[in-house]
């Protein structure tokens, strides 16, 4: 049994908890322009990585408001938890943000142009 | 070999040749079966296959022996980072049916039931597959309405399929508490009575020693650690026992496809989750049929050896540890406790979780990649044990022939991207 810190109420049990799956998947703002396979990628394809998972939960027993968690998918170790609309601060969480493929995908970029144009200030 | 029609099982392929005997039981008894000969051979991988399988599981080592039995390609590896069987395949429930909603799935899993119906004298294996009916149970009117549409679809697809009273549910399964005030009552069900269940480790041992029999290599504690690619094309995989070159890839890992899948830089529409299963001690037969329940997700079977088998639903967040969370066989204890008193004060013996690669449409993915002569057979999520033998069976014509059959065809990966899913949850009238 997980025990995860809600930031909002405390730890408490898994079972108060659901989880969102992966977290920072933009929806594509360019909706008509984007093609179906860059759609596919928003809608369907997933991060599935074995090791540092970022994903959303949802403390639904208790305050109902959605946050992100950095967790481990072998251990099961909560490395950070953050809140919805901002990004991980620990190395391990902000490495794996970096390196996630859906940084380059074309639904991301549409969403958050000001970043592609930065040249990624990540 | 191709004068046998695929659809009518594959009796008269090659199996394994016969080796046991009551005689050499007894004669073996003499020095406590101390010299047993190997089931299949343990070889050094070679520098060059025309196929590797990775994925040493059911579904790969079936691959590979329709690869060998049906195409003739036989300079092939299953490649298996563990032991043959010891990942998802020997950590099922073991239950087996056909009784599915859509066409495409009917097409599939009841070309796999067909090949099971014949299994056991294909591979000259015994693997003690009993029809001893799967039974689902209804707990709501809606449910039990949404159910005998479901069983008309299955029959119009010319699988059997029948709907039952609780009166007859009692009669089927006298050990069912089917009171109408439980928190759950048993509304009715449907049966299929050509399902049921086959011994996990011998279907692996089966395929195994029968593609053995035809020259497969099978190089267990061998783990993959990269793809090598040359542009769009693959030439070979890269192993903890050095580099194989082979122009064919197929991948049958579960839970890794993700993994396995990144190493070619493919993406997957998939969720690894573990899947619970408990058994309890041993006790006298009380159950000779399996029972589901989709609404409080719980499946129950007996063993031959007296354990009860039960499985729960799917964790509901991703997992590589091969261990799920308390709070999920917890719940399907207290739902089969319901339904059948007579378990509330056994004692669980063992409880194991597995890795399951779920798909957003419940349905697995046997498909091509963009990345020529790499293939991908997964996303059977909680369901693929049923499947060994068909999704082995078109796996291994895909890889052969280089283009889906008719069956394999709509669970192209590309169906993601076209919309055109096989929606199955829920559908199939149980837990996935």
């Amino acid at each position: 049994m997980l025990i995860i810190t809600c930031p909002f109420c405390g730890p408490r049990d898994e079972v108060e908890f659901a989880c969102g799956g992966e977290a920072h998947v933009a929806r594509p703002l360019a909706d008509n322009k984007i093609s179906d396979a860059d759609f596919a990628d928003y809608l369907f394809m997933r991060d599935n990585p074995k090791g540092l998972f970022l994903e959303r939960w949802r403390h639904s027993a208790g305050c109902r408001r959605w946050f992100n968690v950095a967790r481990d998918t072998v251990s099961n170790e909560i490395v950070e938890i953050y809140l919805m609309g901002s990004l991980p601060v620990k190395t391990a969480a902000k490495t794996t943000y970096k390196t996630s493929w859906r940084r380059d995908t074309a639904a991301e970029k549409a969403a958050t142009p000001s970043r592609s144009k930065a040249g990624g200030s990540k | 070999m191709a004068q046998n029609h695929p659809d009518r099982g594959q009796r008269g392929l090659p199996g394994g040749t016969p080796r046991y005997s009551a005689f050499a039981l007894a004669k073996k008894a003499m020095n406590y079966h101390q010299d047993w000969q190997r089931a299949w051979r343990d070889p050094e991988p070679k520098a060059e296959y025309d196929a590797v399988i990775i994925g040493g599981g059911g579904h790969g080592l079936a691959t590979a022996y329709y690869l060998a039995a049906v195409h003739g390609l036989t300079n092939i590896a299953v490649i298996e980072k563990g032991w043959i069987g010891g990942g998802n395949t020997g950590r099922n429930t073991t239950i087996i049916r056909s009784n599915y909603l859509w066409d495409e799935s009917a097409a599939i899993y009841e070309h796999s039931m067909k090949l099971w119906e014949g299994m056991s004298q294909d591979l000259n294996f015994n693997v003690m597959f009993s029809q001893r009916g799967v039974l689902t149970i209804a707990h709501s009117e809606h449910e039990l309405r949404e159910m005998s549409r479901r069983v008309h679809a299955i029959r119009l697809n010319g699988i059997d399929s029948e709907i039952l009273g609780p009166a007859e549910i009692k009669k089927f399964v006298p050990t069912i508490n089917i009171d109408q005030s439980i928190r759950y009552p048993v509304m009715g069900g449907f049966l299929q009575r050509r399902g049921g269940t086959a011994r996990h480790d011998a279907v692996a041992w089966g395929y195994a020693r029968a593609a053995d029999d035809l020259g497969v290599d099978i190089i267990q504690k061998c783990e993959v650690t990269g793809l090598r690619r040359q542009g769009r094309k693959i030439i070979g995989v890269e192993t903890s026992r050095g580099f194989i070159k082979t122009k064919k890839v197929g991948c049958v890992v579960a839970g890794h496809s993700s993994v396995v899948a990144a190493m070619a830089g493919i993406r997957l529409p998939i969720a690894s989750r573990p899947l619970q299963a408990l058994v309890s001690e041993p006790i006298k037969p009380i159950l000779d049929t399996v029972i589901m329940s989709n609404a409080v997700h719980m499946y129950i079977s007996q063993s031959d050896k007296g354990e009860m088998v039960l499985g729960a639903g799917v964790d509901k967040y991703n997992s590589y540890a091969q261990r799920g969370s308390f709070p999920v066989p917890e719940h399907m204890l207290a739902a089969a406790v319901e339904l059948f008193p007579v378990l509330s004060r056994l004692r669980m013996l063992r409880h194991w979780g597995g890795i399951v690669d779920t798909c957003p449409d419940a349905s697995p993915i046997i498909s091509k990649t963009d990345i020529e002569g790499l293939y991908f057979d997964c996303g059977w999520g909680t369901g693929g044990f049923k499947a060994t033998p068909g999704s082995g069976h078109v796996f291994a014509d895909l890889i052969a022939n280089d283009r889906p059959n008719k069956i394999a065809a709509p669970y192209s990966l590309d169906r993601f991207r076209t919309g055109l899913l096989i929606d199955e949850h829920g559908a199939a009238g149980v837990a996935h």
